[in-house]
């Protein structure tokens, strides 16, 4: 699909092409990093990490996933 | 200048040049038909990849600034000063609908400023300029911050006076001038591929010879607990965490209505590209949440900062860091790294903000009939005066200062929310409203940064802010 991107632009008037379902699932890594009750913590510790820091860099691959779903969910609608 | 710091600074040096004989080698890349166009001088033909863009971009957020500053601020306060790396988390799902509807219609009616798009949007040349205005003067602290970083760099390496800061931004300012975008989208490739490399060795080696990431975290406890703050420690208490949260979301929210991060998103080729890169640049968060643990490293490593005139120096803990426990020869990759990574962004804003004043200002009001031709030869050259007003906060302020004029600029900016993000989504908002509510926003804004309590709060906030 890399070779004709350009053709799948749409035209000015359609933007509202936009909208899909799809795209409430961006609302999850948007919440779920700003929730501090859910990993201020200690315990427990992944090599070493306290929860507070090694679940903040799992929300990274969360955030991601998300966003890759929406892309691929939504890509043919364009 | 003593001889123990010379391979860090041939290393440093040699670095630094290849970077700038890039740089001017940048005109040639991508070889466009003219430079005479904003479009091809402002936004590399706006025509870049998946690749390019995520390097770009990536090289745009995630600054000099940030690898000094971030850690910095961890080292000080500790868990407070994580909050970069949910802040970069949430960014991006953001603004993913918002700036994927910017590039489509700044592509169909060849828009290269967010405030090009809010004049076409609410018919008002007077709310694009206010746009304009708010944009340069927000970016300006941002590239005078960018030489805090190199400062930094300098300091460890037992540099002291503004000379080689200088010099390095005439060159800096001379290969913008001839490459426009292009300098900075080549360069980000070595800035990037020398952060990645230096943080990666960092976090294997630094925490091993610590005695293991458990230690590095124990240690760092024991020392918050000594300090009479409660605030501070490896995790947050209850009444920062609030703030924690709030400073996250209200810097992504901040982020993409800075000038210079729109004309990263404006240069890509297709929604797609952006699409992907939304996807994609997390990657940097990770890198920068493993910057942002140096500073527990340095903890461990009973690092104490550079004392001048004296105050401590926080932001050279992270250099003086690699100082420790490098051979000098990677020490001097690792502030190449740093170094770098300041050049990047500032060519960028410089560009942003010379776009702004020729799109908005110039155009607008001085020449309405100015060609493409005469766009690019004043972009180039606001690019050049702003560079050197950069180089003037630096030289002629208190550096303390310029820190609190960027966290002022990060609140400023937040104004011009109202027109460019929510004008995206709707045509509701009447243009004399938005310009009254961004004039009645000034006062309050400006207060609770200046005067009011909360401002020995505040601060630690405007040091970490991972994208000056």
């Amino acid at each position: 699909m890399a070779a004709n991107d350009t053709s799948q632009e749409s035209p000015p008037g359609e933007r509202r092409s936009d909208r899909s379902p799809w795209n409430w699932l961006l609302v999850v890594p948007v919440v779920v990093p700003l929730l501090t009750l859910l990993f201020n913590k200690d315990e427990p510790r992944l090599a070493g990490f306290p929860a507070f820091y090694w679940m903040q860099f799992a929300f990274i691959p969360l955030g991601v996933l998300c966003t890759v779903l929406v892309y691929r969910m939504t890509r043919k609608r364009g | 200048m003593s001889t123990e710091h010379l391979t860090e600074m041939i290393v440093f040096g040699a670095l630094f040049l290849l970077v700038s004989g890039m740089g001017f080698v940048a005109a040639r890349w991508r070889r466009p038909g003219t430079m005479d166009s904003l479009d091809e001088w402002g936004l590399g033909g706006r025509s870049f990849g998946s690749w390019i863009t995520w390097f770009l971009i990536g090289g745009d957020l995630y600054t000099a600034y940030t690898f000094v500053a971030v850690p910095a601020l961890v080292f000080g306060a500790g868990a407070a000063g994580f909050y970069a790396v949910p802040y970069t988390i949430v960014v991006y799902p953001l603004v993913f609908l918002v700036l994927i509807r910017l590039w489509s219609v700044s592509h169909v009616h060849g828009f290269v400023t967010p405030a090009d798009f809010v004049r076409a949007r609410f018919g008002s040349p007077t709310l694009a300029l206010v746009i304009a205005v708010t944009g340069i003067v927000a970016t300006m602290p941002y590239i005078a911050l960018q030489l805090v970083g190199i400062e930094a760099v300098l300091k460890a390496m037992g540099v002291d006076g503004h000379l080689p800061i200088v010099i390095a931004f005439a060159i800096l300012a001379a290969y913008t001038y001839q490459s426009g975008l292009r300098a900075p989208a080549l360069i980000a490739f070595v800035k990037d591929i020398l952060i990645y490399l230096v943080i990666i060795v960092a976090v294997l080696y630094i925490p091993s010879k610590l005695g293991g990431w458990g230690h590095v975290f124990d240690t760092a406890q024991a020392k918050f607990d000594k300090t009479p703050v409660p605030s501070d420690g490896i995790l947050l208490d209850g009444t920062n965490q609030l703030n924690y949260a709030m400073l996250a979301l209200g810097s992504a929210l901040a982020l993409f209505l800075y000038p210079h991060s729109i004309t990263g998103v404006l240069a890509s080729k297709n929604r797609n590209v952006i699409k992907r890169n939304m996807a994609a640049l997390p990657a940097y968060s990770f890198v920068l949440g493993l910057i942002a643990l140096l500073g527990l490293m340095a903890i461990a490593a009973g690092i104490k900062p550079v004392v001048t005139d004296g105050k401590a120096d926080t932001n050279t803990v992270v250099p003086l860091l690699f100082d420790h426990m490098f051979p000098s020869w990677f020490t001097g990759v690792a502030y190449a790294a740093i170094g770098i990574g300041a050049l990047v962004p500032a060519a960028i804003m410089s560009i942003a903000a010379a776009n702004l004043f020729t799109r908005n200002i110039y155009k607008e009001y001085l020449r309405k009939d100015a060609t493409e031709k005469q766009e690019a030869a004043v972009s180039k050259l606001v690019s050049l005066i702003v560079k050197v007003g950069a180089v003037a906060c630096i030289l002629l302020l208190d550096p303390e200062f310029s820190i609190d004029l960027q966290l002022i600029g990060g609140v400023i900016i937040l104004q011009t929310l109202p027109a460019v993000a929510l004008g995206l989504v709707t045509r509701w908002f009447h243009r004399g409203a938005l310009v009254a509510g961004w004039a009645g926003a000034w006062r309050p804004a400006c207060g609770c940064c200046t005067g009011s309590p909360t401002r020995p709060r505040a601060r630690p906030t405007s040091e970490a802010r991972p994208t000056s």
